[in-house]
C-alpha cells in the first residue's frame, strides 16, 4: 500500500538545456547561460577600483581612516582590513561582500593586497560570485598629532598655575590631588616654572576642565587670555591659543597671617593674628589665643587679600618649659566657632639654642595644648625680635602682640621619621621635588588627617612592620593606604 | 531552414508574425525588411500577407491558426478581416471569436493536428478551435505557465518548450502532441519561445539575437534543412516517442 502511495508522488527531473552561448549542457537558470559564459559576458567587479591608496603616518605608524581618524593597525590585522574596505565602501555598496582577506606582501614593499569575494545579481535572478585582488599602495602622510609634535606645536591651551610662596608644598599637595582624580591624563606636557607649574593641553575644553577642577580643590582665581594664531577669512574660523592663568593664594599651612581689623570682625570677631591650619578648598584659620576658627572661601580671600607675616624660614625652634591648659576661659560675646580638636594652653618657652643659658622663659598662649608637654620642641615665630613687614601688623597696638607665636610641634628627628615611613606617593613627571620641602610635606600629611583626605597613599615595601614606638609621632594608618597595582607610563614611581 | 530576423530592432518576432503551413501573416512595419525576409523564404510556396488586427501590429499574439483555418479575436475590424480573407486561399476558414482572453496567440499553441490551450479558455472557443482548425484540443500548462502560446512552439515535426520544463512534463506533452519536444531557449537565453520565433514544417524564423547553439537546437528539433546527423537530440526524441508508445 505504502509503495503504491509513493509511486503516486510525481518526480521532477530537471531537464538539461544547452547553454545558449557555448552549447554546454546545463540546468536552466534565469539567464540560461553557463557560468563561464555569464562571467565572460558580465563583470560584476566592474566599477570597483582594483587599486587604492592608504595613508600611513611614518612616525606613529597609524593609518588614516577617512575622513580624519588615525587608526593604529598591524599588517594583516582586522583593523587594517577595515580601513582597506572602508576606502572602497561606495563601490562595494552595489554588491554583496562575501569574504575579504589579506595576501601576504613583503612588509617593506609598501603594498597591501586584499583578496575580496563579492556576489551580485545579474540579469533576472542569477547570482554571480567573483574573487578579485585589490592592491593598495601605502603612502606616507604625517598625521595631525605627529605634525603638531614636529612643528613644536603640541598645545593650543595652557594652564599656568602660580603661587607667590617661597616653598612648594602647595604644589606637592596639588600633584597628589591631580593624581587621585586622574586629571593629568589629558595633558600633553607638564613643565616646571619659577613659582609654579604649566599644564599644556591640545584641546581647550580639557584646559577649562582642569581650571574648573583647580578652583574646586583650592581657593584660587584665574584669568584667561587668548592669542590669535591664524584665521581663515573665507570660513570665518579663528585659531587661538588659550592660556588660563591660575593664581593660588599665597597663604599656606602653618603660615601666620595678620588680618586687617575689619576683616577679622567680618570673620566672626577673631583676633587679627591667626595661624593657617590648612588650605583645602578654603583657607582654615585658627586664633591661637581663643581657639576660634574661621574658614575663608576663595571668593572672600580674593576680595580682601591678606598675606603671611613671615615665611616658614623665619620660624625658630623653641623648647617648652612649662605648659598649663586653660580649662574655663571666659568666652566673649559674639564669638565664632571654637575648635574642638585643639586645647588652649598657657605655655612658657625658651629658644632651644638659648636653653640652659638663662631662665627668662617667655609666656605665650598656644592652641597646641593637646600636643605639647614640657620638654617638647616646637617651631614658633619670635615676633618680638623679628622684623616683619605687614601693613595690618603695623597698625596693631604693640600691647596686643604676643612675644612668641607657636606654630607646630616638632615630633621627632626627621631622619628617623623618614626611615620609619612605610608609605609612599605617586608622582607626576615634571614636578621635581627638592628634598627638604618635600619631607615637610610628607610630615604634614602624617600629622593632619584632614589634609590627606584627597590623597591616595600607597604601601611602600612588601613588609609593613609595626614597631613598638608607634605612639611617638603621628603616622598614616594602614587602613588609609592603597595597594599599588599598576603603574601607568606617565606616572613615575619613586620609592622613598 | 532557420532564419534570423528582426522587427524594428525587436527580437520578439513571434509577436509580429504568424506562420503556418498554408500562409504567413506579417505585421505592417516601418520598413519592408522584415516582410521581405519572409517573402524571400516563403513567397514561392505560400502567400505572405501584410496584416493588422484591431489596428495593432502584434498580430502573432492576437490570432491563432494552422493550415486549416485562422481564428481572429473579436476586436478585428471587418475591413481587416476582409483583407485577410481576400489574401488567403479559399479553403482556409477564417473565424472571429468572442473570447475574454483575446490574445489568442498567447493562450493557444497549435500545429495542424493538436492544440494546447490555456486552462481558463472559454468552452465555446475550444469548440470553435476544434471545428475550424480541425485539431484535438488539450487544456495544458507548460511548467506552470498558463500562457502556453508564449512559452512553447511546435510544428508537425517537433516542438520547443520552456527551458525549465521537467523531463516528466516534456514526456507528457510530447505524448499528447505526438511530436518530439525539447526544452530550449531563443534570443540568447530568452524563455519566451512563442514570442521569439515562428515555425512551420519546413521553415523557422527567430530573433536576431538567437545564438548558433540555439539555432542548431531549433533546426534539429523542427527537422529543418539538411540535418542528417541529429545526434543526441534525435536519440532523445526517439526515446521519448518509444516511451510514450509503450
Amino acid at each position: 500500500m505504502e509503495t503504491e502511495m509513493e509511486n503516486l508522488v510525481p518526480t521532477q527531473t530537471y531537464g538539461m538545456i544547452l547553454c545558449c552561448e557555448c552549447g554546454r549542457e546545463i540546468l536552466s537558470n534565469p539567464s540560461n547561460m553557463c557560468v563561464d559564459c555569464l562571467r565572460c559576458k558580465v563583470d560584476i567587479t566592474d566599477g570597483i577600483p582594483k587599486h587604492g591608496n592608504l595613508l600611513q603616518c611614518k612616525k606613529c605608524e597609524r593609518y588614516l581612516s577617512p575622513p580624519a581618524t588615525w587608526i593604529s593597525a598591524n599588517l594583516e590585522s582586522r583593523e587594517l582590513l577595515a580601513v582597506c574596505l572602508k576606502r572602497m565602501k561606495t563601490a562595494l555598496q552595489r554588491v554583496r561582500l562575501v569574504d575579504a582577506s589579506f595576501i601576504w606582501t613583503e612588509p617593506h614593499s609598501k603594498r597591501v593586497k586584499v583578496k575580496i569575494t563579492i556576489q551580485k545579481e545579474v540579469d533576472g535572478g542569477t547570482f554571480l560570485e567573483q574573487t578579485f585582488i585589490v592592491e593598495y599602495v601605502v603612502h606616507n602622510h604625517m598625521c595631525t598629532d605627529c605634525h603638531r609634535v614636529e612643528a613644536k606645536d603640541f598645545w593650543n591651551s595652557s594652564v599656568q598655575v602660580r603661587q607667590k610662596a617661597t616653598h612648594k608644598k602647595t604644589f606637592y599637595y596639588l600633584e597628589q590631588v591631580i593624581l587621585k582624580y586622574k586629571m593629568h591624563q589629558n595633558t600633553t606636557k607638564i613643565s616646571e616654572r619659577p613659582n609654579g607649574l604649566d599644564f599644556f593641553y591640545s584641546i581647550k575644553q580639557d584646559a577649562r576642565k582642569f581650571t574648573d577642577f583647580l578652583t574646586n580643590i583650592l581657593p584660587c582665581r584665574y584669568q584667561s587670555s587668548q592669542k590669535l594664531i591664524s584665521h581663515d577669512t573665507h570660513s570665518n574660523t579663528y585659531n587661538y591659543k588659550t592660556s588660563f592663568s591660575v593664581e593660588l593664594p599665597p597663604v599656606c599651612k602653618d603660615d601666620i597671617v595678620c588680618l586687617p581689623k575689619k576683616i577679622a570682625q567680618q570673620l566672626g570677631n577673631l583676633g587679627q593674628l591667626l595661624i593657617c591650619l590648612r588650605v583645602t578648598n578654603c583657607i582654615h584659620l585658627i586664633d591661637f589665643n581663643t581657639l576660634q576658627i574661621a574658614e575663608v572661601s576663595g571668593s572672600f580671600f580674593w576680595r580682601d587679600q591678606f598675606f603671611p607675616i613671615c615665611s616658614p624660614k623665619n620660624l625658630v625652634e623653641f623648647t617648652v618649659m612649662e605648659i598649663e591648659p586653660i580649662r574655663n576661659r571666659h568666652t566673649k560675646l559674639g564669638e565664632g566657632t571654637l575648635s574642638s580638636k585643639h586645647i588652649l594652653a598657657d605655655c612658657w618657652v625658651i629658644k632651644s639654642n638659648e636653653l640652659g643659658m638663662h631662665e627668662d622663659y617667655v609666656h605665650t598662649r598656644t592652641h597646641l595644648g593637646h600636643l605639647l608637654k614640657p620638654g617638647d620642641l616646637v617651631m614658633g615665630l619670635d615676633l618680638k625680635n623679628s622684623n616683619t613687614n605687614n601693613d595690618a601688623l603695623g597698625l596693631m597696638k604693640e600691647s596686643d602682640l604676643p612675644d612668641v607665636i607657636l606654630v607646630r610641634k616638632i615630633f621627632a628627628d626627621r631622619q628617623r621619621r623618614r626611615r620609619r615611613r612605610n608609605w609612599k606617593l605617586k608622582h607626576l613627571k615634571g614636578n621635581s621635588k627638592d628634598n627638604d620641602n618635600y619631607m615637610e610635606f610628607l610630615e604634614e600629611l602624617e600629622e593632619d588627617k584632614e589634609f590627606r583626605k584627597n590623597i591616595d597613599i600607597y604601601i611602600d615595601g612588601p613588609d609593613v612592620q609595626s614597631s613598638a614606638d608607634e605612639t611617638e609621632y603621628p603616622t598614616v594608618s594602614l587602613k588609609e593606604m592603597l595597594q599599588d597595582l599598576s603603574l601607568k607610563d606617565d606616572v613615575e614611581m619613586e620609592g622613598e | 531552414m532557420a532564419v534570423r530576423v528582426q522587427f524594428e530592432n525587436n527580437n520578439d518576432i513571434g509577436v509580429f508574425s504568424k506562420l503556418t503551413n498554408a500562409y504567413c501573416l506579417v505585421a505592417v512595419g516601418g520598413s519592408e525588411n522584415f516582410y521581405s525576409t519572409f517573402e524571400a523564404e516563403l513567397a514561392d510556396t505560400i502567400p505572405v500577407v501584410h496584416a493588422s488586427i484591431a489596428g495593432c501590429r502584434i498580430i502573432g499574439r492576437m490570432c491563432v491558426g494552422n493550415r486549416n483555418g485562422l481564428i481572429m479575436p473579436y476586436s478585428t475590424t471587418d475591413q481587416e478581416l476582409q483583407h485577410i480573407r481576400n489574401c488567403l486561399p479559399d479553403e482556409i476558414k477564417i473565424q472571429r471569436v468572442e473570447e475574454r482572453l483575446s490574445a489568442l496567440g498567447n493562450v493557444v499553441s497549435c500545429n495542424d493536428y493538436v492544440a494546447l490551450v490555456h486552462p481558463d479558455l472559454d468552452r465555446e472557443t475550444e469548440e470553435i478551435l476544434a471545428d475550424v482548425l480541425k485539431v484535438e484540443v488539450f487544456r495544458q500548462t507548460v511548467t506552470d505557465q498558463v500562457l502556453v502560446g508564449s512559452y512553447c512552439c511546435f510544428s508537425n515535426q517537433g516542438g520547443l518548450v520552456h527551458p525549465k520544463t521537467s523531463v516528466e512534463a516534456q514526456d507528457e506533452l510530447s505524448s499528447l502532441l505526438q511530436v518530439p519536444l525539447v526544452a530550449g531557449t531563443v534570443n540568447r537565453g530568452s524563455e519566451v519561445i512563442g514570442g521569439g520565433m515562428v515555425v512551420n514544417d519546413w521553415c523557422a524564423f527567430c530573433g536576431l539575437d538567437t545564438t548558433s547553439t540555439e539555432l542548431s537546437v531549433i533546426e534539429s528539433v523542427f527537422k529543418l534543412g539538411d540535418h542528417q546527423n541529429q545526434g543526441t537530440v534525435q536519440s532523445k526524441i526517439r526515446d521519448s516517442l518509444i516511451d510514450s508508445l509503450v
